[in-house]
């Protein structure tokens, strides 16, 4: 798994390529809250176009980076979503929790 | 060596008189980078099964899950230890059909399961964590833990039309 970013306007894009699973959610969490917390980003997009597949631990670290967004009064948004990556994040109920969107454009606009 | 490592081999080989005839046996070490080959080893035989892409990947998503918890509480984060799994073909007949099945058994020697503590946490309460049991759960139509001798063995139960939940009275066999 890869994890990079790039800044569009004021927003901060974290690319992630890959599988997310308990082998390395560690690190996104880590860059999640780095963005937010740290660096203290006012709208953090996290592309998942690339992962084709999240476990409960990445969830579990999109959580966290929500709740981190909230606590510091930032966006978090995610977009580009697999199959597997919406339906785990339905099965747990939190689908409805994040600003979900089909692509870039969209979430960038937002 | 530790000693009682020394005797997991020796105990997980009598997980194999239990798993009956199978397809698939994976035997791993508890190491979560091995998540991604159980996944990929899981994706071409349940296609090959005859599930749908979309049964496919919940069958993945919950032994995905239920490794992760081994991995995680069984073995607390040791990376040596055995885990095995094996994959069976099951049929059932449902209204004069016959419908397929897997049958996906998992072995571990870490301390016996707590079945007090097996309850997925309610959803309404957003915090990281805690989610493995509810998704293995919300993926299979049968899930069972069982204490086998001094192996904790996890049974996943998937049929290709089923609906969650429905085949507690009808018969399975296995083929």
């Amino acid at each position: 798994m890869k994890i990079s970013t790039r800044r569009i306007d004021k927003a901060t894009i974290l690319d992630v390529t890959g599988n997310i699973d308990m082998s390395n959610s560690p690190e996104v969490r880590k860059a999640l809250l780095h963005e937010i917390r740290e660096k203290g980003v006012t709208r953090v997009a996290l592309n998942l176009t690339g992962v084709g597949y999240i476990d409960s631990s990445g969830v579990a670290s999109l959580v966290e980076g929500l709740k981190a967004s909230r606590e510091s009064g930032s966006r978090f948004v995610l977009f580009g979503l697999s199959d597997s990556a919406r339906e785990v994040l339905k099965i747990s109920r939190l689908l409805k929790l994040f600003e979900v969107y089909d692509n870039e454009a969209q979430a960038i606009a937002s | 060596m530790d000693p009682i490592a020394a005797k997991q081999p020796r105990d997980m080989k009598k997980s194999a008189k239990v798993s009956r005839s199978f397809l698939l046996k994976l035997e791993l070490r508890s190491h979560p980078t091995l998540l991604c080959v159980i996944r990929g080893a899981l994706q071409p035989l349940m296609e090959m099964l005859g599930f749908s892409p979309e049964h496919n990947r919940e069958i993945i998503r919950a032994v995905d899950e239920a490794v992760a918890n081994i991995m995680r509480h069984s073995y607390q984060g040791r990376l040596d230890q055995p885990i095995e799994v094996y994959c069976n073909r099951l049929q059932r007949r449902t209204n004069g059909e016959i419908e397929q099945g897997v049958e996906v058994l998992l072995f571990d020697c870490g301390p016996a399961v707590d079945t007090t503590k097996l309850e997925a946490r309610p959803l309404d309460e957003v915090r990281p964590g805690g989610l493995g049991l509810h998704i293995i759960r919300g993926s299979m139509d049968t899930v069972q833990y069982k204490r086998a001798g001094r192996l904790n063995r996890l049974r996943l139960v998937k049929f290709a039309r089923s609906s969650k939940g429905g085949c507690g009275s009808t018969e399975e066999k296995s083929s």
